[in-house]
């Protein structure tokens, strides 16, 4: 039988393809030597100098903090988008919000980043320009990747949190109506804990996005406000060291736990509805 | 008590003094260019037990949705104890639904399912799981009080529903398919439960089903829908024994159905039948005019096969015919009986007897019956 070794070479073949940078990497940020390409032994000695490193230590604490809150904004937003796109099929501009909803997931990097860089840079002299308005751009920083990252992730958090809503039996919400609750009460007793597992994978995802991105953050930071992956592009155009391996090492796994826990309540939700 | 009393009292549509306590009039609802439900009245009274009747796509369930406040009618009005429901949202209305898919809040256990409509009622914690307690006793769930729906059998998520749905002591209450996910020996206990249930409290049940032994076994009353439209409004055996139409005869049961034209109006009527000759046929006084077509609805249970011919008597109608199948079922056995014309005439007769020598295949037998055993239909 060809099974008999064919599919565990196509397996290993396809394994190693997929991970063997990032185990190479994992392995090398335990690298004693300096330099990155000669092994010197084990040690945890990059670790401990990371954890050094203010500028290392700060942009992580900024990059968290990003993630933390587009992620919220951008479970919110997609949330209320997926709702009324599931739950009402004929409103004005519906096709509209279709697209733009999900334009972002097929957008290029590049393009959304530019096009956000321009708006609140427009933004800033429209409010600047009017003296009751004057001074009230926050200026770009934290404040201006925030809410970029929350428009492309809400794009993410949208389509599965419209996928859940679709599945979920319409009685339920029937039900709730019928036994004296109003709509608003309907949508927090009923709907939003029976979508939750949805809505904490969308989150868990958006999270892992934010912190992952560079390109968008790229365009519209402004001084004093890098987030990690751009410190670390940074160190990288100077040439690798060690020390960035282990800061890649810890986002790994960082990153990996998130993707993981998501897949997870997913996958038990999934198994509740079909018991 | 008298007879015009008692059914004065538990038989309320036959007097033509008692209130209904649910009037639909002139329902119409329209979906973009289809019409689920054509200008249907109806009046339902207190502590009935109505089924709505129909195949899938009749309107039966669109009508329960717009009694319920979850669809709007196009046009007609809908009054429950004498209060228009027109504009009244789902939550305000006096009225409950159980739903095909029970619809049971998956992350709430049983109680608090039960306790969710009295909450929102405004009532006290203490007071509703009161009740809660009560009304899980009545359809034997209390064992079951914390568990979750996913951890309940088909049954037992069946009375959740019912539970949840009467906890309120709705005026009426809406029940949509109530057993057609169970299977077939638990819906038939079911059956009874729901009855008992629906006595014990003397709430007002609109069921609606295409189950029609399920129709027959609950309703006090059955409406038989068809294309948005009632067909026929009446007690189950009315139902049977007194279609008003060869839709609503060949619907419930089944049914030998034979075109003719009145030959005379004379009580037996007599109709021309072609060539399996005169028929003699059981019908009110001037329903019909001599030269009308009309459609002869016999029931299969109510012929007699012989193989000596019957002796002739005054409304006997009596064919010969030759049995071309036999289906034995244990309590009785059905036969398709071919007549002189070829058509075939079902016939179902019970086993009584365990000695007798039963009529097999290919025997030549006489089929009979009384006049007053066959309706005529005129439409």
């Amino acid at each position: 039988m060809a099974r008999g070794w064919f599919l565990p070479l196509a397996v290993t073949l396809g394994l190693a393809f997929l991970y063997a940078p990032i185990l190479s990497l994992v392995v090398f940020s335990f690298n004693e030597s300096r330099l990155v390409t000669v092994w010197g032994g084990f040690s945890t000695r990059w670790y401990g100098e990371l954890l050094e490193d203010a500028q290392i230590l700060g942009s992580a604490w900024i990059s968290l903090k990003v993630a933390f809150f587009s992620a919220c904004l951008a479970t919110i937003i997609g949330t209320l988008g997926a709702f009324v796109l599931v739950r009402f099929h004929r409103f004005w501009g519906r096709m509209l919000l279709v697209a733009m909803l999900t334009a972002p997931l097929v957008m290029p990097e590049v393009i959304t980043g530019l096009s956000l860089l321009l708006m609140f840079v427009a933004s800033e002299t429209f409010l600047n320009s009017h003296p009751l308005t004057s001074g009230l751009f926050p200026g770009r920083g934290v404040v201006t990747i925030v809410i970029a990252h929350t428009t492309f992730c809400a794009a993410f958090v949208a389509v599965i949190a419209q996928s859940r809503l679709r599945d979920m039996d319409q009685s339920l919400e029937e039900a709730a109506r019928d036994l004296g609750a109003g709509p608003v009460r309907v949508f927090f007793d009923i709907t939003l804990p029976v979508i939750a597992p949805a809505l904490v994978s969308g989150w868990l995802l958006a999270f892992t996005l934010s912190l992952d991105d560079l390109v968008i953050a790229s365009f519209v930071s402004g001084p004093g406000a890098s987030t990690l992956p751009m410190v670390i592009f940074s160190k990288v155009r100077l040439g690798v060291s060690p020390d960035v391996n282990a800061l890649a090492t810890i986002m790994i796994a960082i990153v990996a736990v998130a993707v993981i826990a998501a897949g997870l309540l997913m996958r038990r939700s999934a198994r509740q509805r079909t018991s | 008590m008298s007879d015009s009393a008692l059914a004065a009292d538990t038989k309320p549509w036959r007097s033509a003094a008692a209130r209904p306590f649910i009037s639909i009039r002139n329902i119409t609802k329209r979906f973009d260019d289809v019409t689920a439900v054509d200008d249907v009245s109806l009046d339902i009274y207190q502590g009935e037990l109505f089924c709505l009747l129909g195949g899938s796509g009749c309107g039966k369930s669109t009508l329960l949705r717009m009694m319920a406040g979850f669809e709007t009618p196009t046009a007609g009005q809908i009054l429950i104890d004498g209060q228009d429901m027109a504009g009244v949202p789902a939550d305000k209305r006096p009225t409950n639904m159980m739903f095909q898919s029970y619809a049971l809040f998956p992350h709430m256990s049983v109680e608090k399912n039960v306790a969710y409509g009295l909450l929102r009622e405004g009532k006290s914690r203490a007071e509703a799981y009161g009740r809660v307690a009560e009304m899980l006793k009545l359809v034997k769930l209390e064992a079951q009080a914390r568990r979750k729906p996913h951890q309940l059998s088909g049954g037992q998520r069946q009375r959740v529903a019912l539970a949840r749905a009467l906890v309120k002591q709705p005026k009426l209450l809406l029940l949509d398919e109530p057993l057609g996910a169970l299977d077939k020996k638990l819906r038939e206990e079911t059956q009874f439960e729901l009855i008992r249930i629906q006595e014990t409290l003397g709430v007002t049940f609109i069921v609606v089903t295409h189950d029609q032994d399920e129709a027959m076994t609950l309703a006090t009353r059955i409406g038989v829908m068809n294309e948005g439209v009632i067909r026929q409004i009446g007690e189950p055996r009315e139902i049977y024994e007194s279609p008003n139409s060869r839709y609503v005869a060949d619907f419930i049961g089944s049914v030998n159905l034979f075109e003719g034209q009145v030959a005379d109006t004379a009580a037996p009527i007599a109709v021309e039948t072609g060539d399996l000759g005169v028929m003699q046929a059981q019908g009110s006084d001037g329903s019909v005019t001599a030269g009308q077509t009309v459609w002869l609805a016999l029931r299969p249970e109510r012929i007699a096969l012989s193989r000596a011919e019957p002796a002739a008597k005054p409304g006997l109608n009596v064919l010969p015919g030759v049995v071309e199948d036999v289906a034995y079922m244990g309590h009785m056995s059905h036969f398709r009986v071919r007549l002189a014309n070829g058509r075939m005439l079902r016939v179902t007769m019970s086993n009584r007897l365990h000695d007798e020598d039963p009529i097999t295949w290919d025997e030549a037998v006489f089929a009979s019956w009384a006049a007053s055993a066959m309706r005529v239909l005129v439409e």
